[in-house]
């Protein structure tokens, strides 16, 4: 019992330290890739192709002055940045982040915490961070970080609908929330993935998780030209970086879900494909799998404008919400015909 | 992978929420010190307002328009029927036909209060001419 603790320890401590650091990374090479679709150089100053410009941005975060408006409510102002980034923090504690592996004899499973409702934990807990732009922008007593605020939690609030419909088809499929078994379900090589049985679901899924990170197509609380910086308008040094340290561990925790309920995962360690043993590989293209999601995220940064307010809720509920109920119906049908 | 049974499943949650909540909250405190030590500080009025053009702000409502009130009605609604269908859609094959008749009427009445919201405009955004 005692080792079971002191392992689970283990893990949330190096899961914490991945993806914080993956988080400044990811800064980074956003930074990068964008520069790179746009024909510029991106930063390239601070140490070898740039890379020590995280320190740089890291150390400016930690020395700036440390402002709070004065007529923003302090407690609130200053909880609300904790909720996204331990929120999102939280959430990854269901994911398989690797297939099991063992190293010095002992057999390492990279799952914190192996519930059987573990996809309904992870998006349950990432809902929880919605709190964290409505309470920033409403304590911030500033009108530009409100509406960002309203307009953030609105484009939760409509996609968390279409994530929740559009997983239901996969779930019917597989009649397990635990996302092990999801894996395992597509177990054998790229014919079984999930994405082909659910091309619809794959669709409005990756669509909702570009919203549900407020990422560029949708990025209402964030149009510079209507609303500055939206809800974290008034945010600046570490506070602001907390935030965006939040945004980017959900921006893997969904890529993360997505690779793996719909691209396979990791397959499973020593089984078979093709007469090949997939094993080790399967980590390394969950891996890859990921870092693709993540560039996709950029990528669409790049190519997309952004809409407007009342052009998203059209896209989620007239459009995304019937066409995943339909999406369900059909699945039903074909799997009882 | 295979399951492991354990005896508290939800030791590990509750373990990393302390321990972020924890570790995110000591930065933000070392930071607010570190800036204290380190940072020229203004604590001039006009300074600490909040991002305006200029005049010193008075404290301001936090009212906004009831449109995103109606969303948020909107999404208690569908949301709830939801968390309804994920146990339905676990045991999908488990209760066959009846089960999925049953659903089927289900999305049917709420398919009448979504024709209802849509016909009465609620999910159109209102312009206030």
């Amino acid at each position: 019992m005692d080792a079971i603790i002191i392992e689970t320890l283990i893990k949330i401590v190096v899961v914490v330290l991945i993806f914080s650091a993956l988080g400044g990374f990811g800064t980074y090479f956003e930074r990068k890739i964008l520069a790179f679709l746009q024909r510029r150089w991106g930063p390239n100053i601070v140490g070898p192709f740039g890379l020590l410009q995280i320190i740089a941005d890291g150390i400016k975060l930690f020395t700036k002055e440390d402002i709070i408006p004065i007529n923003a409510e302090r407690g609130i102002f200053i909880f609300s940045t904790l909720i996204i980034a331990v929120a999102a923090f939280t959430a990854f504690v269901a994911i398989p982040i690797y297939p099991q592996f063992t190293v010095f004899g002992y057999t390492v499973r990279p799952i914190v915490i192996d519930v059987n409702v573990g996809l309904l934990f992870v998006m349950g807990v990432m809902a929880v961070g919605m709190y964290s732009p409505l309470l920033a922008g409403m304590s911030s007593g500033n009108k530009w970080s409100l509406l960002g605020a309203a307009r953030a939690v609105v484009a939760l609030l409509s996609f968390e609908v279409i994530t929740g419909l559009s997983i239901l088809a996969p779930l019917m499929l597989v009649g397990s929330l635990s996302l092990i078994d999801i894996n395992a379900y597509q177990m054998g090589g790229i014919d079984n993935w999930m994405v082909w049985q659910q091309p619809i679901a794959f669709v409005l899924f990756l669509i909702a998780g570009f919203a549900e990170t407020n990422r560029k197509p949708f990025d209402l609380s964030e149009q510079d030209a209507e609303i500055i910086g939206g809800y974290h308008t008034e945010y600046s040094g570490m506070k602001y970086g907390l935030m965006m340290i939040g945004e980017y561990a959900n921006m893997f925790v969904v890529a993360f879900l997505v690779s793996i309920i719909f691209l396979g995962g990791y397959g499973e360690a020593g089984s078979i494909v093709n007469g090949e043993a997939v094993g080790a590989w399967g980590g390394i293209w969950l891996i890859l799998k990921v870092a693709f999601f993540f560039i996709l995220f950029v990528w669409v940064r790049a190519a997309w404008p952004h809409i407007r307010p009342d052009q998203l809720m059209w896209l989620a509920w007239k459009v995304l919400m019937p066409l995943a109920v339909v999406n369900i119906v059909i699945t039903g049908i074909v799997m009882m015909a | 992978m295979e399951h492991l049974q354990v005896a508290h499943p939800y030791f590990g949650a509750f373990a990393m929420m302390v321990f972020t909540l924890v570790a995110f909250f000591v930065t933000i405190t070392l930071a607010r010190y570190v800036s204290l030590k380190l940072a020229a500080r203004n604590t001039e009025k006009l300074k600490l307002s909040i991002y305006e053009c200029g005049p010193e702000v008075t404290k301001q409502p936090n009212k906004i328009s009831a449109q995103f009130y109606l969303f948020g009605l909107l999404f208690i609604l569908f949301d709830v029927e939801i968390i309804f269908m994920f146990p339905w859609a676990i045991d999908f094959k488990l209760l066959g036909w009846f089960g999925f008749a049953e659903m089927l009427l289900f999305i049917l009445l709420l398919a009448i209060g979504f024709i209802y919201a849509w016909k009465k405009g609620a999910l159109e955004w209102h312009s206030i001419k």
